[in-house]
């Protein structure tokens, strides 16, 4: 049984459809992406899991149990988490909280309690505060750790994300173009950051990612995309030798890089 | 620990707490000591301002949990307060011990509060000011016109509350009744937002998208700042109803939600202290310029009366020039100047 299981998702907007009888497989422990050309359906894709965007037909199965059933806030308990490809961070919040964020729905807290913040809140805040540090070790933010999120450079910002997503304890990670925008040595240390992820965390990761030699060096399994349909699946040599996905790429910006 | 060169925590626990150095707690505590004594050397008048502080603390405290911290705007703040006053004083009139009054007025101020909180789920910023403003006018028609149970445009008396056989009846038992609540509720509010629901609530408005990716349930979340804040409005209209002793529809007008709102604007959005610097800010800016005016007719006779026909000009350009020069609130203010005397006289 595969951890995440994708079945003929068919999602329309208008009438004109941004994914098209989509299927494919996440293996348990794998690093898997997701490429194809601007438009393709990429995050369209990451929001039918995610719960953002609900899809006209098919279905998605998380350690085979329906997902589409579940509301999207509900999901993250499931063990999915995700980060955005634009900086979604709570711009108010340090960074220390909105890596306690990212654990809301592994804590339970509510108001009557918290009003009292005695034994048990202040319990829970600690036991968690304790789970969050190690993030913070792990990514590296302990100098940033109380400062306003919305203040901090755009690599750190993205690395809050990644930490807010982890914080979480998920199974499984949507990552959306985790090294958009992102100088040679930052992207190197992401990629340093996702297969730690995987490799020491156990998380599965599907990620979505323009840059090939990335997506070519680190994954396990790779999904073409094109037009919302999938074109190609398969190991990355294969997928990089496949005559139809260098059609689909040529002409476009991404051909420099297929042809590594 | 307060070490000699700065401040070091050992336990996260330390870290969190509202106090963290042990001079402030100290300095804190002695300011409360001697506050609590202000009814042996203020004469009624002054206790009555105080008291009325006290009211718009706790009012404008509630108000900034829903729009400074949850970013939900509401003009119907006033309303809520409203009917806290008017619940909790029918509910004493019926013989509700005061001690249970109160809080069943904030509890009936909750119910109203998270039913017009409904349209959040789909309305944002100006859609939902006009949401929250028909609600504070069909509540303020309410008032006016449910004659059995509100008394209509006479209002209603109330009957002055009672703690445990002890009658609290002039203004020292009102003074230390409402700063014992007021106090209370900083408290309860400061532990919200240093906990998993206050950072739900800033999630919310700082970025629903990844709210929800992160687990909170947006429309429990909106609904939840709906009724915890007009459960803390009811019972500051609680308060105010069974001090003053009497209840009419004009004093929960839209005026009223428009000053809480200048309270919040003016304290700083989201901060529980500003909350306080603006509730105080707006309570003792009609009584400052009634004391300038007094002043101003020894030299200038004519001047004063002009000067009170300009009150809510002059209300108006504090806050149009608060929102212009000092947009982050006077808590900012009070942060900066914090920071500046902690390095003195190294500040540069
Ligand atoms: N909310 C929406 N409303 C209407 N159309 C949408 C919406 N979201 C996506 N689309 C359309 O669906 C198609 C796929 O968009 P999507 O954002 O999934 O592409 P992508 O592969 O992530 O592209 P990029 O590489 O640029 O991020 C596009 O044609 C887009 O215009
Ligand atoms: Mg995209």
């Amino acid at each position: 049984m595969a951890l995440l299981e994708v079945e003929k998702i068919t999602l329309t907007f208008k009438g004109i459809a941004a994914l098209l009888d989509v299927s494919y497989r996440i293996e348990k422990g794998q690093i898997v992406s997701l490429i194809g050309p601007n438009g393709a359906g990429k995050t369209s894709m990451l929001n039918c899991i995610s719960g953002r965007y609900v899809p006209d037909s098919g279905s998605i199965r998380l350690r085979d149990e329906e997902l589409l059933d579940v509301p999207a806030h509900r999901r993250t308990r499931r063990g999915l988490s995700r980060t955005f490809q634009n900086i979604a961070l709570f711009k108010g919040l340090s960074v220390l909280d909105n890596l306690m964020v990212g654990r809301h729905a592994r804590m339970d807290a509510g108001i009557l309690s918290s009003v009292l913040y005695l034994g048990r809140a202040r319990a829970e805040e600690d036991r968690h505060r304790r789970r969050v540090e190690e993030v913070i070790d792990f990514l590296g933010l302990s100098p940033y750790r109380h400062q306003p999120a919305g203040r901090l450079p755009y690599g750190v910002q993205k690395r809050v994300e990644l930490g807010r997503a982890l914080a979480a304890e998920p199974e499984l990670i949507l990552l959306d173009e985790p090294m958009a925008g992102m100088n040679l040595e930052e992207t190197e240390d992401m990629a340093r950051y996702i297969l730690d992820i995987n490799e020491e965390w156990g998380v599965t990761v599907f990620l979505v990612e323009h840059d090939m030699g990335v997506v070519m060096d680190l994954s396990d399994h790779v999904v073409v995309l094109d037009f919302g349909q999938v074109l190609a699946t398969g190991s990355p040599a294969e997928v990089q030798a496949d005559p139809a996905v260098v059609a689909a790429y040529l002409g476009s910006q991404d051909a420099a890089f297929l042809g590594r | 620990m307060q070490g000699t060169c700065g401040l070091f925590h050992t336990s996260y626990a330390s870290e969190s707490q509202l106090l963290p150095t042990s001079f402030q707690r100290w300095r804190f505590g002695l300011f409360f000591a001697a506050y609590a004594f202000c009814p042996l050397f203020l004469d009624a008048y002054d206790l009555s301002v105080l008291i009325m502080i006290h009211v718009a603390v706790i009012g404008a405290v509630a108000l900034n949990l829903l729009t400074g911290c949850c970013g939900q705007i509401s003009l119907g703040h006033g309303a809520f307060v409203g009917v806290g006053a008017y619940a909790s004083a029918i509910l004493s009139g019926l013989g509700l011990p005061f001690l249970l009054a109160l809080p069943a007025g904030g509890l009936v101020a909750a119910c109203v509060g998270m039913f017009f909180g409904i349209p959040s789920l789909r309305l944002k910023g100006i859609y939902l000011a006009i949401a929250t403003l028909a609600a504070q006018i069909i509540i303020e028609y309410l008032f006016l016109h449910w004659d059995g149970l509100t008394g209509g445009s006479n209002g209603m008396i109330v009957a002055s509350p009672d703690l445990f056989g002890l009658a609290i009846d002039d203004e020292p038992g009102h003074f230390w009744l409402s700063f014992a609540v007021a106090a209370l509720v900083v408290l309860a509010v400061s532990n919200i937002m240093r906990t998993r629901p206050g950072r739900a609530f800033v999630a919310v408005r700082d970025y629903y998208l990844s709210a929800e990716i992160v687990g909170v349930n947006l429309f429990a979340t909106k609904l939840a700042a709906f009724g915890v804040s007009s459960f803390l409005a009811g019972v500051a209209g609680g308060l105010w109803a069974h001090y003053v002793m009497y209840v009419t529809p004009e004093m929960f007008g839209v005026g009223l939600s428009i000053s809480y709102l200048a309270m919040i604007i003016i304290g700083g959005m989201g901060s529980v202290q500003g909350s306080v610097f603006g509730a105080i800010f707006i309570t003792l800016l009609p009584e400052f310029l009634t004391f300038a005016s007094g002043a101003a007719s020894d030299v200038l006779p004519g001047l004063s009366d002009s000067l009170m026909a300009m009150k809510e000009g002059i209300f108006g350009l504090v806050l149009v020039l608060f929102l212009i020069f000092e947009p982050e609130g006077l808590s900012y203010r009070w942060r900066l100047f914090k920071a500046y005397w902690k390095l003195y006289p190294f500040a540069h």
